[in-house]
């Protein structure tokens, strides 16, 4: 079977009726979607299927033979962020990290589809992703302020940013 | 070890299916992949549906066909009570996977009544196409729902002159319905009505229709058509509490349309 994980072609072994999460996480040894509920429930495996939002864990890799897999590590770099990247970032958007990688694929799939900053449209969008840091708040303000078209400064990493900020708290 | 069957069309599909048996059908993967992963079931044959060109919506005069495997999502934004009622299926990544045909044939959980959707396809008077033992047949959904296994290829029916749909608010987008009533006024001004939630599978309201001229006493007369479970979601006695107001609210609303 042949899969595509951000732009690089794999040709997988895993069984036909494995999950999509595990094929990612056990064989191609990606591991930024998560196992957490493992029955949909919780969005911390969510990847994008050509595009869309899907939860991997519940995708067997049968039925996406051929299909283009992103995963957090295909929105950008450690030096080029994606903007919902930059965002999550800038906003401190994630706490343990744990729903993170779901949160942003969702976010940038809503925002690449033309979300706007509507809170509520944002809650519906990322309905499916729990936080049980319970850091929503700020989660929706970043992806408000992606939708919004607000610019960040891109020379800063997320390593960079949390320490400048630091910094000044101490 | 089991056999992976991807058949590429519908005839295909249904020669694979056979009479069922061993036949695990997989078409969304939101109700069979959780159990794959958990190890609770080892499939014989699993029928993956992702090709078999199953999806998509028609609609060919008053009447309207909804292939088995469209997305859950792509009802959103029909009129009530469909509509309303896909709207209200869990979060919008699980309705772009979770497929019609799956959620209609879903039968009750060990801790969820599920099928979600046959609340608003029984208001509708749906009609199901379906294949297995003894070949293709066309049922009314309240047959089929009553059946032995059988692999759903399609659902149909007449559009309602006004349909409505109300709920139970549910507390996280990861669980099912806990109880929804659909309802629909019929091109000739029959009122149908029919609830999800109850134990086993949705069923149509027809103490209720019968006195569809008074909402209060027809909410009341509701709970004479159906019986509901404890279970994770919700007790049998909230449900009871509830399905009166929703039933209430439904035919309100098919009121205010007329």
């Amino acid at each position: 079977m042949n899969l595509s994980v951000n732009g690089v072609p794999h040709n997988i072994e895993s069984a036909p009726l494995t999950s999509l999460l595990d094929v990612l996480r056990e064989e191609l040894q990606i591991t930024s979607a998560k196992a957490g509920c493992e029955q949909g429930g919780c969005g911390a495996c969510t990847v994008l299927i050509d595009g869309e939002p899907q939860r991997s864990c519940l995708t067997p890799v049968v039925a996406v033979e051929g299909a283009e897999i992103t995963t957090v590590e295909g929105l950008g770099t450690p030096n080029d962020l994606a903007p919902v990247q930059q965002a999550f970032t800038h906003h401190y958007a994630a706490q343990c990290g744990f729903c993170t990688s779901g949160m942003m694929l969702a976010a940038h799939a809503y925002v690449e589809h033309g979300g706007t900053e509507d809170r509520e449209a944002i809650q519906d969008a990322l309905g499916g992703h729990v936080c049980r840091c319970t850091g929503y708040v700020k989660i929706i303000d970043a992806v408000a302020a992606v939708a919004r078209g607000d610019s960040f400064d891109a020379t800063l990493t997320a390593a960079g940013t949390r320490m400048t900020n630091l910094g000044g708290v101490a | 070890m089991t056999s992976v069957l991807l058949p590429s069309s519908a005839a295909e599909a249904a020669a694979l299916y056979g009479d069922g048996s061993n036949v695990t059908v997989i078409a969304g993967g939101t109700i069979v992949m959780p159990t794959l992963a958990g190890g609770r079931t080892l499939p014989g044959k699993a029928l993956v549906l992702t090709r078999a060109g199953l999806a998509g919506i028609t609609r060919s005069g008053p009447r309207t066909t909804i292939g088995a495997t469209t997305r859950v999502q792509e009802l959103v934004g029909l009129a009530d009570p469909l509509g309303g009622c896909a709207a209200n299926v869990a979060d919008g990544e699980i309705r772009a996977q979770g497929t019609v045909g799956g959620n209609i044939r879903a039968g009750a959980g060990a801790d969820a009544p599920r099928g979600d959707l046959q609340s608003a396809f029984l208001a509708l008077d749906a009609v199901v196409r379906s294949t297995g033992a003894g070949g293709e047949r066309t049922e009314p959904l309240e047959q089929f729902l009553d059946a032995d296994q059988r692999l759903l290829l399609d659902v149909s029916f007449e559009e309602p002159a006004a349909g409505a749909f109300a709920a139970i608010e549910y507390p996280h987008t990861h669980a099912y319905t806990v109880l929804a009533v659909s309802g629909c006024r019929a091109q000739d001004g029959t009122i149908r009505l029919a609830a999800t939630g109850l134990a086993g599978h949705g069923a149509r309201l027809r103490s209720a229709e019968a006195l569809a001229s008074d909402p209060v006493a027809a909410g009341v007369a509701a709970l004479d058509d159906v019986a509901f479970a404890d279970d994770a979601v919700a007790s049998s006695w909230y449900r009871t509490k509830t399905l009166p107001v929703l039933v209430r609210r439904v035919l309100t609303q098919l009121e205010e349309s007329a």
